[in-house]
């Protein structure tokens, strides 16, 4: 049996009175890759954004249920966001890059949460950009503006920046769709290596992505919970006839 | 006519407006030029400029009082109004629910649309008493109302709208995604502001505030109404100013019997003029040089 890191219970999201979420209850396993998958539209990027508390920024939410992680409910009002997220990373769909240098985008994590100390942030920058193998690109040019760097290359460098403050969970909310093909298997083999040390729980509507780097699958469709379980089951022996469906490609 | 000949009848008819309304700035000037010819004659430019003696009878024109006017009764104002503005610009972009920001913003928006007249109004009424009655006497100082003070007031009143707005627009040219960048990490709401919002847009901040500047410099008839009108150089916040844009709607038509008179008045507005434009292509000076570092 597998350690469970994140367990959502009874969860239900309301947005403007409409529910998005309903009743979802799944506990992700610990060090592996979660893929969430379902059609565009079915709620993948607000459950993702649920588990660091960035669902609520714009929009005031409605919540109902658990996401409890290290025995804290992450919805709790009074938790801790800043503690939250440095436990909880994310890299977004599309490279954001902070308006700072290579350098200064990989270590701003450890900045912000109270670490100047200046060997210690040289280490732990090139430690991470040599597990996104960006180290031998950029070692050279640290104190370039970041926004200098290729597409594919500043994602790797999100990553990097999203691992400096010692995460235990990565979310990745299709992360790799505004890359060229061989930046995002770039990145997807950077996901596969890492997921010994970290959670990731990785969000993408195409199939074959899911199929590629999932240990474990979570299908969402309408805002429901239709079938979760061990990858190779899922996609072999998928119980419900919607997620057959959906894995046929009736769903497109 | 073949679609392509149309075309481009339309863009020569179209090239015309937009001409024209380049060409009008330098026709100003140059008529302004040409007005000011009689008062440039008289005396060195530098002169005109640094002397303090303001007695047309006496065919004596020393502009200083009214440029020194300018410059106090605007700085005040916009000492006043850039720190309110940003934070409350910050405020609405980066920390109000939705429903208060799109309350207050309308309101704002009214205010910039209200009529000078009425700011100046509005000071008469209550910032000079306030200032008779309450300020000054606090400060053992014997002041009318009528002051720097007041005109910086309502100024910074005026102003601040529009300031607020610009850099509004500016905070929100910041895409979302950049902030998440910074919350993800665990930054709480002012460090992303601090690092992300304001170290992206400084540039367009400090272009807004130059242009902010500007329209205070020309700004005339709430000032005119609150400040005093003294010719005397200013030496505290308490004392009356004269600025330019008051010296010339107070004064234009009236007394044109005086001789070089009415060149004065012209030589006034161009100096004004010559301000705002500075202030202007100040504004897009740093746009262009800060835009290039980044
Ligand atoms: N801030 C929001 N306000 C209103 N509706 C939203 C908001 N965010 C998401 N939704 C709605 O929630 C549903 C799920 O969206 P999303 O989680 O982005 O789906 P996915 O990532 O699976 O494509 C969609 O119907 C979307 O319109
Ligand atoms: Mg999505």
């Amino acid at each position: 049996m597998n350690e469970t890191e994140i367990s959502i219970k009874n969860f239900s999201l309301y947005i403007e009175n409409r529910q998005i979420l309903k009743n979802i209850s799944v506990d992700i396993p610990k060090n592996q890759i979660t893929a969430i998958i379902g059609p565009s539209g079915c709620g993948k990027t607000t459950l993702l954004r649920s588990i660091n508390r960035m669902v609520d920024l714009y929009t005031p939410v409605l919540a109902e249920g658990e996401i409890i992680i290290n025995g804290k409910n992450v919805l709790d009002p009074d938790i801790n966001l800043s503690l939250l997220r440095k436990n909880v990373g994310m890299i977004a769909q599309a490279p954001n890059p902070l308006p700072l240098s290579i350098y200064d985008n990989v270590v701003y994590g450890l900045r912000i949460h109270g670490i100047h100390e200046r060997s210690a942030l040289d280490t732990r920058a090139e430690q991470c950009l040599q597990s996104v193998g960006l180290w031998s690109e950029v070692h050279d040019r640290l104190k370039d503006p970041a926004s200098q760097l290729s597409l594919g290359q500043q994602q790797r460098l999100c990553l990097a920046r999203a691992l400096a403050v010692e995460p235990e969970i990565l979310l990745c909310d299709e992360t790799t769709s505004a890359l060229d093909p061989i930046s995002a298997r770039h990145i997807e083999n950077e996901l596969i290596c890492l997921k010994n040390d970290y959670t990731i729980v990785f969000v993408t509507h195409i199939l074959r992505q899911a199929k590629r780097l999932a240990d474990y699958v979570v299908f969402l469709y309408l805002g429901e919970l239709v079938e979760h379980g061990p990858a190779h089951e899922v996609f072999t022996n998928p119980q419900d006839p919607r997620t057959k469906a959906y894995l046929e490609g009736v769903f497109g | 006519m073949t679609r392509y000949s149309r075309d481009r009848v339309i863009s020569s008819v179209l090239f015309v407006p937009a001409v024209f309304s380049s060409i009008l700035l330098f026709v100003m000037v140059i008529v302004l030029f040409w007005k000011s010819e009689a008062i440039l004659s008289t005396k060195p430019l530098v002169d005109l400029l640094l002397s303090s003696s303001w007695r047309p009878v006496a065919g004596n024109f020393g502009y200083l009082p009214f440029i020194m006017g300018t410059i106090w009764v605007t700085a005040l104002a916009m000492i006043l109004a850039i720190p309110i503005s940003l934070l409350s610009a910050i405020y609405l972009s980066e920390y109000a629910p939705p429903r208060i920001r799109d309350t207050i913003q309308p309101v704002i928006d009214l205010l910039s649309g209200i009529p000078s007249v009425i700011f100046g109004l509005f000071g008469i009424l209550l910032i000079i008493p306030l200032i008779k009655n309450s300020v000054a006497p606090l400060l053992g100082i014997n002041s009318s109302g009528y002051c720097i003070l007041a005109g910086g007031l309502v100024l910074a009143i005026m102003v601040f709208p529009i300031l607020i707005s610009l850099s509004f627009e500016v905070f929100q040219t910041v895409p979302r995604e950049m902030r998440e960048a910074a919350l993800g990490l665990g930054a709480t709401n002012w460090e992303a502001v601090k690092h992300v919002v304001l170290k992206k847009t400084y540039p367009g901040v400090i272009a807004v505030i130059i242009l902010g500047f500007s329209r205070a410099f020309g700004e005339t008839m709430a000032v005119l109404m609150v400040v005093g009108n003294v010719a005397r150089v200013p030496s505290s916040v308490f004392d009356p100013a004269y600025p330019l844009p008051a010296l010339i709607a107070n004064n234009y038509g009236e007394m044109m019997s005086i001789p070089l008179y009415d060149s004065a008045l012209m030589f006034a507005a161009l100096l004004l003029l010559a301000i705002v434009v500075i202030f202007n292509l100040m504004a897009q000076y740093v746009l262009m040089i800060l835009r290039k570092v980044e």
